[in-house]
């Protein structure tokens, strides 16, 4: 799916992020959350819960998925979808590490 | 004219009869019961809690004595029956009470099987059997003296785990070369005998009593090879039989129990019977579920509904012994056309073991981890074939199908029909459906309303993952027994551990305890982070990462992403300059809107992300600190004017509050702590329905504790009475701190005082000198590491990350 994509922006190094933290990434209106895992894996999300919006960058970060701070929905970093009983999805953007700089594509997919 | 219905017994099965016949013919019958315990009807499953100390009896009634005032039910209590007369269609009873039926139903349950071996009648020697029973156990127990029980299954085993948290000396001895060997194959029999030998109680297997020795009472049992084992107590659970007497003599036709057709009428067309006294193809049932069922039928029946006739279904086997789990179902004898899939971990203590033949699991024995036994329970019921699962099928159904390893969304994928409640046999949907149809919210309203996890209670944690399913938002997940989904331990366990397993990060904790997930999930990582800062504050270094958003940015997440901003007003006073220098930070950073907080504090509003740092540096300029209004940790100290300017002030109350507040800001608690200070018991600064409040007296201060006044509403309970501000911060301190020790994460002071009882916190703070001044050393030791202002460290420069975007695609295109 990422090599399809061709317009890679490099948005800062994989250090910027911390350990299962977050940080955002400003594009117009749109904010997008990268996320980076305990197992160093980055992942970019729309800044929005599907639920009411909340800004997932502020969550907690636990395996693969990150818990949205407003009412603990659980959104897959991977799909962008609400796990468990709840149902909705997040969009997502491809990201890849080169040397430890992070791109990012603004093709965004929603699952 | 309603017809007359007379019921002989009491217990959970006419109850449970009654309950449904009344739901579906209510007018139809006068009933009048016979009961020869002198009570209402209670659990008797929860006997056993109820001799650990875990619970009271008032907690294991079934039906109070409203409720069968509200049916116009006559209940004899303790009236024994002693003679059907079925052609006059009476009974008549030992005080000489006759009564005449149309119907009759015969629930006269079972008696302790005794073992007629000399000594057998001394005093001392008890069965275990009703509430009688537990209560001259418990009277045996205040002794602290040693106790033996005969029989090693299910009842017994219960009976000894109670006695010994009872405080006494208790040892088993069993016929069997292995525990509880009719539900249990051998090797969850050893774990088990493993397991109750670590708590302390002693283990004769293959044992066979002689006699009970003694003059006069109990001293002592005598085994076959010639062994004495001391004792004052001695608890026969060598199982029951059906007590049939009654029926027996009026020529109803008996076999092992009174013989019933599957509609449970017995070979008197108007006579019923069921319970344990009951008889039906050739069972005679001891457990909860077949017998409801015959409840359900026999009311039916006499409600005239069309029912179907009784089937026997494999029951699953649970002991209720706290900290024990073990379910068992089914067939596990070894045979040539048998398989089985076994899973050991000695190191966690589990043992499971899946017999399979033909491709169907036949039966189940779980030890340790007990999680999956309704699904295995499922698919043995249905026969299903599980070829295809067979190399994980062991692991559980988490892992079946790549599904994520998260209980909830395995309950959530569990069938319709599979069942949830054994005891009650609910399945999943009628759960489901209460839950949505009557707007239920809390597990009593799904106890009450649907009677799953209403028995022995082993499924409440399948029935809470139910209700996070059903309820979604919601739904309040604290409640939960295990911490979270990561693990089966609850936050006692867990905070135990920590201290006693000396973890001293989450990592090492996770790796220890066998946690399920690899780095936890939003549920157990904020409360690992608050144990590990409460318990060791000199050495851990607090995980930012566990925190929730509000505690990470030092700040309160509000709905649209914004956040506002508090800052501390010691004992709720302020000044010309404080109010100026907020005016000019709401006036510089347009901050939308400006509110006092009830607890004396100003709120502001709508305040961006990324200002946070510079507002707070301009709060800190005019002396501001962070007022902590996102923390679970000491919130404000609420006070009154007192002696300074008050007419009616006895003390310094806002002296007092302020002191408090400089002392204890900064400190980390299981959940917010809200303080009060009021000046007189007109108590203007409502200490009365605080965490901890104040109430100044002319003789002194009196300490309240254990107020709320949010979701619950509760007045304050009193500590004590002191006379200094000196004794009134050593006795609040001290308190905080053992609510830090003990409390479970976001379980509020009024939650952790119930569980643990006033008379305990009084006992340990106002009584106990000692353990007061331990406490007390330990908050002023962990405050050396808490009292930070996080404002001031950020203005400074700590986690800017946090508070600038990564990059702004718009403003600098990447190159």
């Amino acid at each position: 799916m990422n090599a399809m994509t061709e317009n890679w922006i490099a948005i800062g190094k994989l250090d910027d992020i911390p350990l299962r933290g977050s940080r955002c990434v400003k594009n117009g209106d749109m904010t997008i959350a990268l996320f980076r895992t305990a197992e160093d894996q980055v992942f970019a999300l729309e800044d929005k819960c599907p639920h009411k919006n909340g800004p997932l960058s502020q969550g907690i970060v636990h395996d693969g998925c990150v818990t949205c701070p407003l009412h603990n929905w659980v959104i897959s970093l991977s799909s962008g979808t609400a796990q468990g009983a709840d149902e909705g999805s997040t969009m997502t953007f491809p990201i890849k590490i080169e040397d430890g700089d992070i791109l990012l594509s603004l093709d965004g997919n929603k699952a | 004219m309603k017809k007359k219905l007379v019921i002989i017994g009491n217990g959970m099965v006419p109850g449970r009869m009654l309950e449904r016949l009344y739901e579906q013919a209510p007018d139809l019958y006068d009933v009048t019961i016979f009961n020869a315990e002198p009570r209402v009807n209670y659990d008797r499953i929860m006997l056993s809690p109820v001799l650990s100390g875990e619970k009271t009896y008032e907690e294991i009634i079934i039906h109070g004595d409203g409720w069968y005032v509200d049916r116009n039910i006559t209940l004899y209590k303790g009236h024994k029956v002693t003679q059907i007369d079925r052609k006059a269609k009476t009974v008549s009873t030992n005080t000489g009470e006759t009564v005449s039926y149309d119907k009759l139903v015969i629930a006269t349950g079972s008696d302790p099987f005794i073992i007629p071996v000399p000594g057998h009648d001394l005093p001392g020697v008890l069965s275990y059997r009703d509430l009688d029973d537990v209560e001259a156990m418990l009277l045996a127990a205040k002794s602290c003296g040693k106790a033996v029980v005969i029989g090693g299954g299910l009842l017994g085993l219960e009976a000894a785990a109670g006695l010994k948290e009872q405080g006494m000396d208790v040892s088993v001895v069993h016929l069997m070369p292995t525990l509880m060997e009719r539900q249990l194959d051998e090797a969850a029999g050893h774990l088990l005998q493993r397991e109750l030998e670590g708590r302390g109680i002693k283990v004769h297997t293959s044992s066979n009593t002689k006699q009970i020795v003694g003059e006069g009472k109990v001293e002592g049992l005598e085994l076959e090879d010639g062994t004495i084992l001391p004792a004052s107590l001695v608890v026969m659970a060598v199982g029951i039989r059906p007590n049939a007497q009654v029926a027996k003599e009026a020529e109803l036709d008996v076999g092992r129990g009174i013989l019933v057709d599957g509609r449970m009428v017995t070979s008197d067309p108007d006579v019923y019977s069921l319970g344990e006294c009951a008889e039906v193809g050739g069972q005679v049932y001891g457990i909860v579920a077949p017998l409801y069922e015959t409840a359900k039928i026999a009311a039916d029946h006499l409600a005239g509904v069309p029912c179907e006739a009784f089937k026997h279904t494999e029951t699953a086997t649970k002991l209720k012994v706290t900290g024990i789990d073990l379910y068992s179902l089914g067939d596990f004898g070894q045979g040539d056309d048998r398989e089985e899939i076994v899973l050991r971990d000695a190191q966690a203590g589990i043992y499971k073991r899946l017999v399979i033949k033909d491709n169907k699991i036949i039966g189940v024995v779980l030890y340790g981890e007990t999680s999956d036994g309704a699904w295995f329970n499922n698919m043995l019921k249905k026969g299903e074939d599980i070829s295809d699962m067979r190399e994980t099928l062991i692991f559980g159904q988490a892992y079946q199908g790549g599904a994520p390893l998260d209980p909830t969304a395995a309950v959530a994928a569990l069938p319709d029909d599979a069942e949830i409640c054994g005891c009650n046999g609910v399945c999943k949907s009628t759960i489901v459906d209460a839950i949505k149809d009557k707007n239920l919210s809390t597990l009593d309203d799904v106890r009450a309303h649907t009677k799953a996890s209403a028995s022995c209670g082993t499924c409440t944690g399948l029935v809470e993952q139910l209700m996070a399913v059903t309820l979604g938002d919601s739904y309040n997940p604290a409640a939960i027994t295990p911490m979270c989904a990561c693990t089966d331990l609850g936050h006692d366990d867990v905070r135990r551990l920590i201290k006693a397993k000396e973890l001293k990060t989450i990592p090492d904790l996770m790796q220890a305890l066998e946690w399920k997930t690899s780095c936890g999930c939003a549920k157990c990582r904020p409360a690992l982070n608050y144990y590990m800062v409460c318990d060791w504050p000199d050495e851990y270094a607090d995980d930012y990462q566990s925190r929730f958003i509000n505690e990470r940015v030092h700040a309160n997440i509000q709905k649209d992403g914004t956040y506002s901003v508090v800052p501390r007003m010691w004992g709720g006073m302020t000044s010309s300059k404080e109010l100026r220098a907020i005016a000019d930070v709401v006036d510089k950073f347009d901050i939308p809107a400006v509110k006092c907080t009830g607890g004396q504090r100003i709120d502001m509003l709508g305040i961006k992300k990324e200002d946070l740092p510079a507002v707070w540096a301009d709060l800190g300029e005019a002396g501001f600190v962070s007022g902590q209004a996102y923390a679970k940790g000491l919130r404000t100290v609420k006070t009154c004017v007192g002696t300074d300017w008050c007419r009616f002030g006895t003390q310094d109350s806002t002296g007092l509050g302020i002191k408090l507040e400089k002392f204890m800001w900064g400190s980390w608690t299981p959940a917010k702590l809200k303080l009060a200070v009021s000046g007189c018991p007109r108590n203007c600064a409502e200490a009365t329905c605080k965490d901890i409040g104040i109430i100044c007296v002319d003789s002194g201060y009196e300490i309240h504790f254990a107020g709320a006044a949010g979701l619950d509403i509760k007045g304050t309970e009193i500590l004590g009475n002191v006379s200094t501000e000196e004794e009134v911060m050593e006795h609040v301190v001290a308190l905080a701190q053992m609510y830090r020790e003990q409390g479970r994460y976001l379980e509020r002071i009024y939650k952790w005082a119930k569980r643990i009882g006033l008379d305990e916190i009084r006992s340990q703070i106002m009584d106990n000198a000692e353990m007061r001044k331990a406490y007390y050393e330990r908050f002023v030791f962990s405050q050396k590491f808490a009292q930070v202002d996080p404002w001031n460290e950020r203005v400074s420069g700590k986690d800017k990350h946090e508070f600038k975007p990564m990059a702004d695609l718009k403003l600098e295109p990447a190159e």
